[in-house]
């Protein structure tokens, strides 16, 4: 039951095949997603997905560094951050 | 999902875009375990102490940036203020060398900054604290990360104005020996100094703090502007009510991190401290705040007004998000470090005696001010004096960190390279007070102090 769940934020211009992409490299890493959501924000493409690492292939440091490679092949930003950081600052 | 995609966004674009980050994270050190009769054992338990916390939190800083997708921007150490554990060693070629101990120490563990090279004094001072002071321009001209400060006052002590009058002519001396006078940023004298302050140079930890403790600095310098920006027709309740949300959630991050990164270096967490700091980065400046707020330029009519407002809403918001609120708290006006206060310098908006009155309200002080070269001493120290007075009436942290450009006049643009960036050198009147401060002694505490 112990989740390890982090948020991946991408920002960008959309286009196709970004879910593809990202999700195909987190399921190489055994990494679950547990949800997605995205949407237009300030003319840019958002997307959150909440992800479990728990039994992850590899460390969150190399997913983060692997994410941000990919992010720049495709001209997005994708930013990884684990969820505790959110529940601080947006639930009391 | 328990977020909504505009919270995570929020979040995301507060570090991606509006550079939110850790300022700084700061582990005071206790080195009164270090004293030791042969100076050699002590030098070599100093060096060991600092090394060790110094590589922990270097590295263990590093997990927690990648962990939460937040920049630590600094990892510092500070230290017991250096006077009271040479006390038993206290001559200038032992301070050189215990300096120069405390520097190898900071650069092996991969520390930009060292700070507690520095005495208390606000009552009178001690031949070793003196010793100190008088070695200052050469431990700080021979050193890189070594940063001083002064403690020349308190609210319930006073000043201590003959320590006042002995700063003017080390900062010329220490202005003399390094590049355009840059090893002044790393000396600050205080009144009503803090003992766990994060921010360099006036860092140190002080003799009430336990053996460690990890304090925090956290700064959004951006993210404030930007909702400010944003809600251009809010009356000045509103304004208040978003700053102090936003204030909120930023100080929230703040003490997430400082929390775990102390757990997972096992030593006990201090204070966060929500100054806003600003940098030299574009959208990274304290009076781009003010500026969004509706005023021209800042040092308008009208910006002390707006300083209050601004640093009122941040600490309710930030009093709210911590019960470990402490450290300086209020905000920085490092000139040279902020592009919009530099370039209010040059169009004559800013000048000395307009910040010396943000001070008043909720500013530190004089920060990274750089001033003539050939200012005399006494000038330097009755500037200082003005400044220190109005933290022991006001109860507060006042402090001056000013830099005697040497070979600069007025309006000439003086750069110190990297974080501490540049300014026109701001002018200075010339008149003397000297007949006055040179009837040294001591300024009582004021009624202020007694409160019992």
């Amino acid at each position: 039951m112990n989740k390890e769940l982090i948020f991946i934020t991408v920002i960008g211009k959309d286009r196709k095949g970004i879910v593809a992409k990202i999700s195909g490299y987190l399921y190489r890493k055994n990494i679950n997603i547990e949800d997605i959501m995205q949407k237009i924000v300030n003319n840019y493409f958002v997307m959150a997905m909440l992800v479990d690492i728990k039994d992850a292939k590899c460390s969150l440091e190399k997913i983060s560094k692997d994410l941000a490679t990919l992010g720049r092949e495709m001209n997005l930003t994708i930013q990884v951050q684990h969820e505790n950081i959110f529940k601080m600052m947006h639930r009391i | 999902m328990t977020f909504t995609l505009d919270e995570i966004y929020e979040t995301a674009r507060m570090i991606l875009f509006e550079k939110l980050d850790i300022r700084t994270t700061t582990l005071g050190i206790n080195i009164k375990d270090c004293v030791h009769s042969n100076f050699h054992t002590f030098q070599d338990r100093v060096y060991r102490k600092i090394v060790r916390y110094g590589k922990i939190l270097t590295k263990e800083a590093k997990q927690i940036e990648i962990k939460y997708g937040i920049p630590i921007i600094n990892k510092r150490v500070s230290l017991t203020p250096v006077s009271m554990v040479m006390e038993t060693h206290a001559t200038p070629e032992k301070f050189k060398r215990m300096a120069k101990t405390i520097d190898t120490a900071a650069e092996e563990s991969g520390i930009d900054y060292i700070g507690g090279f520095g005495a208390l004094v606000h009552k009178g001072i001690t031949k070793a604290e003196e010793t100190l002071l008088t070695s200052l321009p050469e431990v700080i001209s021979s050193t890189k990360r070594i940063c001083s400060f002064l403690n020349a006052g308190n609210t319930n002590s006073g000043i201590n104005v003959d320590a006042v009058n002995m700063i003017g002519k080390i900062l010329l001396e220490i202005a003399q020996r390094t590049k355009n006078g840059s090893g002044c940023a790393r000396f600050v004298v205080f009144v009503n100094a803090p003992e766990d302050n994060p921010f360099m140079a006036g860092a140190f930890h002080g003799p009430g703090e336990p053996d460690t403790s990890l304090n925090i600095g956290i700064s959004g310098p951006g993210v404030v502007r930007n909702v400010v920006e944003k809600n251009p027709k809010s009356d000045l309740t509103q304004l208040s009510e978003i700053i102090k949300r936003t204030v909120f959630k930023i100080t929230r991050a703040g003490e997430l991190i400082g929390r775990e990164l102390a757990k997972n270096m096992g030593v006990p967490f201090g204070i966060v401290d929500i100054s806003l700091a600003p940098t030299p980065a574009p959208g990274d400046s304290v009076a781009e705040i003010i500026e969004a707020f509706g005023i021209e330029r800042i040092g308008a009519p009208g910006s002390t007004f707006a300083i209050a407002l601004l640093m009122d809403a941040v600490k309710k918001g930030g009093a709210m998000a911590s019960g470990n609120v402490g450290g300086l708290s209020g905000t920085f006006i490092p000139v040279s470090e902020d592009a919009g206060m530099a370039k209010a310098v040059g169009k004559g908006a800013l000048t000395i005696e307009k910040i010396e009155a943000f001070t008043a309200v909720c500013s530190v002080g004089l920060d990274m001010v750089a001033i003539p070269g050939d200012t005399p001493a006494e000038i330097i120290n009755a500037i200082i004096a003005d400044i220190l007075a109005i933290g022991i009436i006001n109860n507060k942290t006042t402090a001056v960190r000013i830099i005697p450009v040497p070979g600069k006049k007025a309006g000439d643009v003086v750069s110190f390279g990297g974080l501490l960036g540049s300014m026109p050198v701001i002018q200075v009147k010339n008149f003397s007070s000297s007949r006055f401060l040179k009837r040294g002694g001591r300024f009582p505490s004021p009624l202020i102090a007694l409160r019992n």
